[in-house]
Formats: structure tokens, C-alpha cells, sequence
């Protein structure tokens, strides 16, 4: 299986403090990693980075084999790298249909972008019901599933996803993860998904990263690293 | 009776100004969380121009369009080469830059124009016509109104039905996420300095021929009621300055007519304290907007 992310010694930090201390890892094409650390690890840092939000001070980020040093936040969105930040996203004074345009909007098919909109009401239905509701008047549910929905418009290579979990309801939490795996199995979309609820992530994910202090401390199959005792209360708290 | 129907035609007709430029300071303010404190220098090129190009053509609707084109291209300019580089961290950098433009272009009008005020015509006459015996607005109010309405309504159709609108709104409402979104967020904050740029310079070339004409400090006044109409309605609303720019038009009208000219600035003052004192984000300000 070849790597569609591939991120290699990556050192980044804030004012010449360094966050992240050489982080390598691949994300397998069509897979869902999660990754995992407490508060503090590095975990938003390292998807801002490969987002192009924060300039690493070395390493690299491969998407489907290509570099994307000299690439822009923008640019790397039209390759295929589409991000769901913290804190959801959702622009609220936007209506819930305006965000889902926002998404598909350098695409080129009208017809697919119509398509994509239909698909993402049918998969995310509660947004159907909603699509005139601007963002400030939609549920914390509601709008993770419309940052979601809106960053799958542009129909991705790779997802990042940074804690889709955080304020919301665990059943909430379930449904969103279900939908996500179950759009990963059907249309082979990637994901690098990190959260602070371990459990959660890793009982949708096919590989976990177990990212303490800036580092990767332990990757293995998602699994056997939720079976692993002796990480899990190191790093993982639970 | 008839004096208050004049006065509140005549109030209305100088409120679609205020409003106009008033919608260009909401503009900026909304992309870039700059007032724009030079936006009266900078419509004033544009006037100047404008006029320059009435003269050479003899046609006033060429120079209104040149008006509107310079005005435009002011926006481009000061945007890409002194604005660009205000440091987002400091509110009061933007401002402090936006001041120094104003020196700067009022002493570069000066010297190259002169200090006197030079007569501007209107395109209509400006005597009130009369309906049943009453007089109401004159042709060139009633030709202000609809120009001034009419760009209203273009800018909002741009930016509620088109994707560059959208791609505007989101580049203004939440900067990083319309990023990660593909939207190419500098560029539209151009845009947005372009857009709003050639709207005040439209209002200012409307404005002038009614004032006391065409010299580089004509556009301060405007500017100044547009800044407490932008206040009032509210800086992130641009429905908010088509409502306060009517409320002081009338306000100053009314005060005038009744009470005097010179008391009509202090009206607008008072108006701008208890706006402040009882609602201070504005009369029709979004409770809701920075929240992403």
C-alpha cells in the first residue's frame, strides 16, 4: 500500500520554542489514522503544518509522492489536502449551504459540485433541514458534521481532522465517527485524525500514532495499541 | 407641513451618500479590522481625476466612470503598497498608517491642484421640483438616490449571489478557515480595498457638486458623517449604514432646517454619544459575527 501523506522529520515550533521534534510517519492511502497524545503533545500543531498554516523550520510533507515545501495553503487544498480544524470551523455567519459551496469551490463541474451537495445532505441529514440556518444558530453536532460535510465537497485525497470530538455528546461522537468510517471503507478516503478521546479514535482507525512532548512515542495498528496497558496509562490516560 | 416634506426629501438624498461611503469604511473594516481614516483623501484622487476627464471629454458620465475606475485603482494601490504591511497583531498600526496617507495624498492634491476650491457642475439641476405646489427633491437629489441605491443593491447582489462575493465574506468572517478552504484570502482583501475604494470615490464625486467644490480636504466632512454613520449602524453592518446613513441625513436635515446649519454637526455628535453610551457595537451590529 503506498503512502498518500508521508511527513519526515518534521521540527516545528512557536518563537523558537520547538513544539515538534523531528515527527516522521506515513499515512496509508485509503486508511484512517488516528492520532493520539494529551493536551500539549503537538497533535494541532503537526495538522497545521501539513495543512501549510505554520511553516516547519525542517522536514517535509509528501502528498501522493510530491513535495509540498514551496506549496500554499490554498494550493494544497486544489491537490487534495483538506483540513477540518479545531473548534469545528464552521463560518457562522454563513448559512449552512454557503459553508457546503465554500467547500466545493475550485471545482470546475457544476454538475459535481450539485452531486457532492446532494451526497453530503443524504449522508449528514439533520444539515438538509438546515440548509438556509446560518452557522451560529446550528447545534455543536450539527456543525462538526457541516465542517466535515464541507471539507468531503472538495472531494479530498486526504482528510485531516482535528479533534472532531471536542464539546460534543458521545453519542453525537459515535455517529460522526461511524459516518466517517463508513465513508473511508466506501470511497477510500484517507484520514489523519487526531483527538484527545483515544478510545473514539481508535476504534474507527486502521493504524494509531501516539504522539507525547513533540515526538512519536509509539505506532502501531490502532488494535493493538488500544490493547497496550502499559502505553495507554503513559501517554494516553485512560 | 411643506417644509418637513422638504426637509425629510432632502435629508434622505444626502443619507444615500453617507451611507455609500459609509458601506466603503463597513468594507474595509470587515476584511481587514482597519478604519480606513484615509478614505476621504483617497476618493478625492478619484474625484480629481474624474473631473480632470470631464473636462477633456466634455462629458460628465465619462468622468463619473473615470471617478469610479481611479478610485479603484487608489484602492489597489494602497492596499498592495502601504496597507498590506500593517501588522495584523496592531490595531493601531493600520490606523496610523492610514493617517499618514492622508498627509500625504492632501499635500500631493495640494501641490499639484492648489488649496482653492474649484466649482464642480452637477450633471441635473439642483432647484427642488414641485409636487402639488410642494417642494420635494430637485433632479440631481432624485439622480443621487438612485446612483447611490443602485450601487448599494449591485454590491449586495455581488456579494450574497456570487462566488467572488462569497469567497469575500468568508475571507472576512473567518480569514484561516476560508484559507483552509481554498480561498485565496489576500487577493480578496484586494479586492475588497478596490471595491470599496471606487464606492466612496463615486459618493465623493456625488457629494462635491453640492458642497463648496473641488479642493483636497472636500472629502473630510464626508467623511466624517460617514464615520459616525458606519459607527452607529454598526462597523460590520452593511445594511446597518444604509439605515444609520438615512437617520442622519434626516437628523442633519431637520436640524438645519429648523434650527440652524451650525448646529447640525452637533446633532450628529450627540446622535454618535448616545449610540455609544446605550449600544457601543452599533444600532445593527451582528452579536453573533468573530465567532467561527
Amino acid at each position: 500500500m503506498s503512502a498518500a501523506l508521508s511527513v519526515r522529520d518534521l521540527v516545528v515550533g512557536y518563537g523558537g520554542a520547538p513544539v515538534l521534534h523531528g515527527v516522521s510517519f506515513d499515512v496509508d492511502d485509503g486508511t484512517v489514522v488516528a492520532l493520539v497524545g494529551g493536551n500539549g503533545a503537538g497533535k494541532t500543531t503537526l495538522l497545521r503544518t501539513v495543512s501549510g498554516l505554520l511553516a516547519p523550520s525542517a522536514g517535509t510533507v509528501h502528498l501522493d509522492g510530491r513535495d509540498l515545501a514551496r506549496v500554499g495553503v490554498e494550493d494544497r487544498v486544489r491537490r487534495g489536502l483538506a483540513q477540518v480544524p479545531e473548534g469545528r470551523g464552521v463560518i457562522t455567519e454563513l448559512t449552512v449551504e454557503e459553508n457546503l459551496r465554500l467547500g466545493g469551490l475550485w471545482r470546475r463541474d457544476p454538475a459535481g459540485l450539485r452531486a457532492a451537495l446532494a451526497e453530503m445532505y443524504a449522508l449528514f441529514e439533520p444539515l438538509e433541514r438546515r440548509r438556509t440556518t446560518l452557522g451560529h444558530q446550528l447545534s455543536g453536532g450539527e456543525r462538526q458534521m457541516l465542517a466535515i460535510a464541507r471539507a468531503l465537497v472538495a472531494r479530498p485525497r486526504v482528510l485531516l481532522l482535528d479533534e472532531p470530538s471536542l464539546g460534543l455528546a458521545p453519542l453525537v461522537v459515535a455517529q460522526i465517527m461511524r459516518t466517517l468510517r463508513e465513508l473511508c471503507d466506501r470511497t477510500g478516503l484517507t484520514v489523519l485524525l487526531a483527538e484527545q478521546n483515544v478510545a473514539g479514535a481508535l476504534s474507527v482507525a486502521d493504524h494509531g500514532l501516539v504522539l507525547g512532548l513533540g515526538e512519536v512515542v509509539a505506532s502501531r495498528p490502532a488494535a493493538e495499541l488500544a490493547g497496550d496497558d502499559a502505553l495507554r496509562h503513559a501517554y494516553l490516560g485512560f | 407641513m411643506d417644509r418637513l416634506v422638504f426637509l425629510l426629501g432632502t435629508g434622505l438624498a444626502r443619507g444615500t451618500l453617507f451611507a455609500l461611503f459609509a458601506l466603503a469604511l463597513v468594507l474595509i473594516w470587515r476584511a481587514t479590522r482597519i478604519v480606513n481614516f484615509a478614505a476621504g483623501a483617497m476618493a478625492i484622487v478619484g474625484v480629481y481625476v474624474g473631473v480632470a476627464v470631464t473636462g477633456l471629454t466634455g462629458s460628465y458620465w465619462w468622468g463619473l466612470v473615470a471617478t469610479v475606475l481611479a478610485g479603484g485603482l487608489v484602492g489597489l494601490v494602497v492596499e498592495r503598497g502601504v496597507l498590506r504591511f500593517a501588522s495584523p497583531r496592531s490595531p493601531l498600526s493600520g490606523v496610523i498608517l492610514a493617517i499618514g496617507l492622508v498627509i500625504v495624498l492632501q499635500s500631493l492634491l495640494g501641490i499639484a491642484f492648489g488649496q482653492q476650491h474649484e466649482p464642480v457642475p452637477a450633471p441635473f439641476s439642483d432647484r427642488p421640483l414641485r409636487v402639488g405646489g410642494v417642494p420635494l427633491l430637485s433632479p440631481y437629489d432624485v439622480f443621487v438616490v438612485v446612483v447611490a441605491l443602485g450601487l448599494m443593491a449591485v454590491l449586495r447582489l455581488l456579494f450574497v449571489r456570487t462566488t467572488l462575493g462569497l469567497q469575500l465574506r468568508a475571507a472576512a468572517f473567518a480569514p484561516e478557515v476560508a484559507r483552509l478552504l481554498g480561498v485565496r484570502v489576500a487577493r480578496m482583501r484586494t479586492v475588497g480595498w478596490v471595491l470599496a475604494a471606487a464606492a466612496a470615490s463615486l459618493a465623493a464625486m456625488l457629494a462635491v457638486p453640492k458642497e463648496l467644490g473641488l479642493n483636497p480636504h472636500a472629502a473630510d466632512m464626508l467623511f466624517v458623517y460617514a464615520f459616525t454613520v458606519a459607527v452607529v449602524g454598526g462597523l460590520d453592518s452593511p445594511g446597518g449604514a444604509l439605515l444609520a446613513g438615512l437617520t442622519v441625513g434626516v437628523v442633519m436635515s431637520l436640524v438645519t432646517g429648523y434650527l440652524g446649519a451650525t448646529l447640525a454637526p452637533v446633532a450628529v455628535l450627540a446622535l454618535l454619544v448616545v449610540v455609544l453610551l446605550v449600544r457601543p457595537s452599533g444600532l445593527f451590529a451582528q452579536a453573533e459575527a468573530r465567532r467561527a
